[in-house]
């Protein structure tokens, strides 16, 4: 992963203007005490969570939910919240769970 | 090489050098006495005559804002302030430097209150000498109009890319009327050639991020680098002053001796004090007095080693500052030059006088008079304290 | 009017990897946004703040788009800069594509220190829409009281003290402040009405002028709340009235979500530790007078619509 120290004063970039959407390169899934679990079975493909997650980290193909981008997703838990009744595709477990 | 002879004064001069530049975008509001800058310009876009967005900003702050935004988008930015409107957009200045705009600013040269004068000092210029910008002098309005032409061409300079102020002195120069000679439209566009900047925002098929934050482990390297531009300004005004003079005739460099190469005894001036400053020294030489005088021209970059080099061989040097520090030791130009000095083994004793502030006037009896008190210094050996105060009332 | 499938399908402008706490209301308002600006390229000037911080920590860079960052208070002044630079490299064909612009601000750099700026460029006419992420309090800084704070909300400089109970002063209306000055659009909205934001946005975006979109964007550290309920919570702002949804079309009001039942205003601060303080009994005064503040705003708004749809007597 790029560091802000991989450059010299003579190699950082002029004026400011470094490079678009570098972010993507940072991990702030790292950042997670719970994760959300994507029930595919059950999912109606609403979209409602894609639309509400803070972090874009609602994965779709073709206007249907692929999964859950662990690298970026925080846990905020809105998925889980905002997935209809009807539905429930989406359930909070905790990160040391999910590790077991 | 179409040069004729036109009556201007200096507002005069820098607003009809901006129309001929022709910039892509100005920003700029009101302030006396710069004021007619802005005005005259805003006469030739509503006439028709330059191509140039013309934003009537609700304050100087935002004058600055604009033109960065505009610079950034990839435009050429010019605009025009003085005193408060300089102190204003203060912020702003520091990052047009930091990000390596190429902007330019006509600023005529008046006081900071408090309390308020409207009048002639160098004070808002001096608080700007740690933004980052290239500061030029001029002495009349025809050196300013030949300076903004020259300031386009520094600051857009691939070794540079800083933005870069040229100054005249507020209502003296500014409102002051004089012959000088014009250059053509089309030499003007030769000269300054188009602007091709490295990046412009507006490339919306090659997107950007421009000034992230920076954090404790990269922002000294971005100043470091900004630092050494600083540093290589200095050969390009050199440069560019040279072309000047080889293309229209009038050759400028980083300052101007006066009867300096075999005086004893000189003075350091900027602005139109020098015009007062030669009249004088041309009645003093024809008494037999060895006096002179080195007009400074780029304050920033400051020229240390050419002007240790060029004053070194005085006995008495005085500094004639128009304008304070408040450090408690004396005028800005004052501390450099003596700071300049500090490493040569054979220097003058280097006085300062702090004079004109807020307009007062400065007269040939005036500069007389300081030279007299420099003189004395070479009979007796004895400096009676090095700062003195030029023309206010004891 | 996009479908979510639709939308789906779009560019992600803003990218995952930004650095906004967990659940933030103004990732997920300025997310909405740029879904929403896709007809045309955007480039955004941005004031400091939460969302230059969290998405533009070198060497990463969260925007997908140009993106610019001045100063604090200047947003509004930089995107003019831009727009006028743009209109002249148009002008003069040293450029040839179609951009639009947005200007970033959270409520400290729009409604405080950048009030200046903004009213000078919507002054002025360009074409460009400003929009407003409002969390209520300068939040990048710690939670300082701004000029948008709600009365009674507890900041770092409005603190739920014993002796003052929070901030003591009402929030200024500065929707009502852009639509004075005659713009063709303005507009209030919140990201759980996705549809309304992202219809608003384009209408803006596809305006030649200058247009304001206000958005409020929870901050769950800032206002005190699970980040989970970020959208219930919105859905009470907007049902108590506490944040009217509605916009102004060249002065003409029209409130597009009208509450089937106005819920007291108390429901929409309960859940928030922000407004724990006013539940204290000796602080029950303010809650009436809150609720007295909201409904008279409310039937404001009504009857400015009202008077919008009635039109000129004959």
């Amino acid at each position: 992963m790029r560091q802000a120290t991989d450059k010299n004063w003579k190699q950082v970039e002029h004026g400011g203007v470094i490079e678009a959407g570098t972010a993507f390169e940072y991990e702030t899934g790292d950042w997670r005490s719970r994760r959300p679990i994507w029930d595919a079975a059950k999912c109606s493909h609403c979209l409602i969570c894609w639309i509400y997650c803070p972090d874009g980290s609602i994965l779709t193909s073709e206007g249907k939910m692929t999964g859950i981008d662990y690298v970026h997703c925080k846990g905020c838990g809105i998925c889980a919240r905002e997935c209809p009744p009807k539905a429930s595709a989406i359930r909070m477990i905790s990160e040391s769970e999910a590790r077991d | 090489m179409a040069a004729k002879l036109k009556a201007m004064t200096g507002n005069e001069a820098m607003a009809e050098a901006m129309r001929q530049i022709n910039p892509d975008v100005v920003a700029a509001y009101p302030i006396t006495p710069a004021t007619e800058v802005v005005q005259i310009f805003a006469g030739f876009v509503a006439d028709g005559l330059v191509d140039t967005e013309f934003v009537a900003v609700e304050s100087e702050h935002s004058a600055m804002s604009a033109c960065i935004g505009a610079a950034v988008a990839g435009a050429r930015a010019i605009t025009s302030t003085a005193s408060q409107g300089l102190a204003l957009m203060y912020e702003m200045l520091y990052i047009a430097a930091g990000l390596r705009l190429p902007i330019i600013l006509a600023e005529v040269n008046r006081s900071l209150s408090g309390p308020l004068n409207i009048h002639c000092d160098h004070s808002d210029t001096m608080g700007a000498s740690y933004t980052g910008w290239i500061q030029l002098f001029s002495e009349n309005a025809q050196e300013a109009y030949d300076s903004m032409f020259q300031a386009v061409r520094i600051a857009e300079h691939p070794d540079v890319l800083l933005p870069a102020m040229v100054t005249t002195d507020g209502f003296i120069i500014s409102h002051g009327m004089e012959a000088m000679q014009v250059i053509g439209d089309a030499e003007v566009k030769k000269f300054i050639g188009t602007y091709t900047p490295k990046h412009r925002l507006l490339d919306t098929d090659d997107p950007r991020t421009v000034s992230p934050a920076l954090l404790q482990d990269s922002f000294f390297e971005f100043k470091r680098v900004e630092s050494e531009a600083m540093r290589k300004a200095k050969d390009v005004v050199v440069a560019v002053g040279q072309e000047f003079g080889k293309t229209f005739g009038r050759a400028y460099g980083l300052f101007e001796p006066y009867h300096l190469e075999d005086a004893e005894v000189a003075i350091v001036v900027m602005g139109s004090t020098a015009g007062t400053a030669k009249v004088a020294i041309d009645e003093l030489r024809a008494k037999g007095q060895k006096v002179g005088m080195l007009k400074l021209r780029c304050f920033r970059p400051f020229p240390y080693v050419e002007l240790a080099g060029a004053l070194k061989h005085l006995k008495v040097l005085g500094v004639m500052d128009r304008s304070d520090t408040f450090s408690s030791f004396g005028g800005p130009v004052f501390n450099e030059i003596r700071s300049a000095l500090y490493d040569e083994p054979k220097k003058p004793v280097t006085l300062n006088t702090i004079y004109g502030l807020g307009g007062r006037d400065i007269n040939v009896e005036d500069i007389k008079g300081f030279f007299g008190r420099l003189l004395k210094v070479v009979e007796s050996g004895r400096t009676d304290g090095l700062v003195s105060y030029l023309g206010v009332r004891e | 009017m996009a479908s979510l499938k639709e939308l789906s399908k779009r560019q992600e402008l803003l990218s995952p990897g930004h650095r906004a706490c967990v659940g933030c209301g103004a990732a997920l308002a300025i997310r909405q946004v740029l879904l929403a600006a896709q007809k045309v390229p955007v480039v955004a000037s941005c004031c400091t703040g939460c969302l230059e911080i969290f998405t533009s920590i070198y060497p990463f860079s969260a925007w997908r788009i140009p993106w610019f960052h001045n100063a604090f208070e200047n947003s509004a002044a930089t995107a003019s800069g831009m727009e006028a630079a743009y209109r002249a490299l148009k002008r003069t064909g040293k450029f040839t594509k179609d951009v639009r612009f947005i200007a970033f601000g959270g409520d400290g750099g729009t409604y405080d220190i950048g009030l200046q700026s903004l009213s000078g460029a919507m002054e002025r006419g360009h074409r460009m829409l400003y929009v407003c992420y409002n969390n209520d309090a300068y939040m990048n800084t710690g939670i300082q009281r701004s000029s948008s704070t709600p009365r009674g909300m507890h900041t770092t400089t409005s603190p739920a003290g014993t002796v003052i109970p929070g901030k003591q002063q009402n929030r200024k209306d500065l929707t009502e402040i852009m639509v004075a000055h005659n713009i063709p659009y303005v507009a209030q909205t919140e990201p759980a009405h996705w549809q309304d934001l992202n219809n608003k946005v384009e209408r803006a975006l596809d305006t030649d002028g200058p247009t304001f979109i206000n958005i409020y964007a929870p901050c769950q550290l800032g206002w005190g709340y699970p980040p989970e309920d970020t959208m219930p919570l919105l859905r009470l702002a907007v049902e108590t009235c506490f944040w009217p949804v509605y916009e102004v079309v060249d002065g003409k009001y029209k409130v597009n979500i009208k509450p089937k039942e106005k819920k007291p205003v108390v429901e929409f601060l309960k859940p928030q530790a922000r407004f724990r303080h006013l539940f204290a009994p000796k602080n029950e005064h303010i809650l009436d007078e809150l609720q007295a503040e909201i409904d008279s705003r409310w039937e404001s708004l009504l009857a400015k619509e009202a008077l919008s749809q009635a039109g000129p007597k004959t």
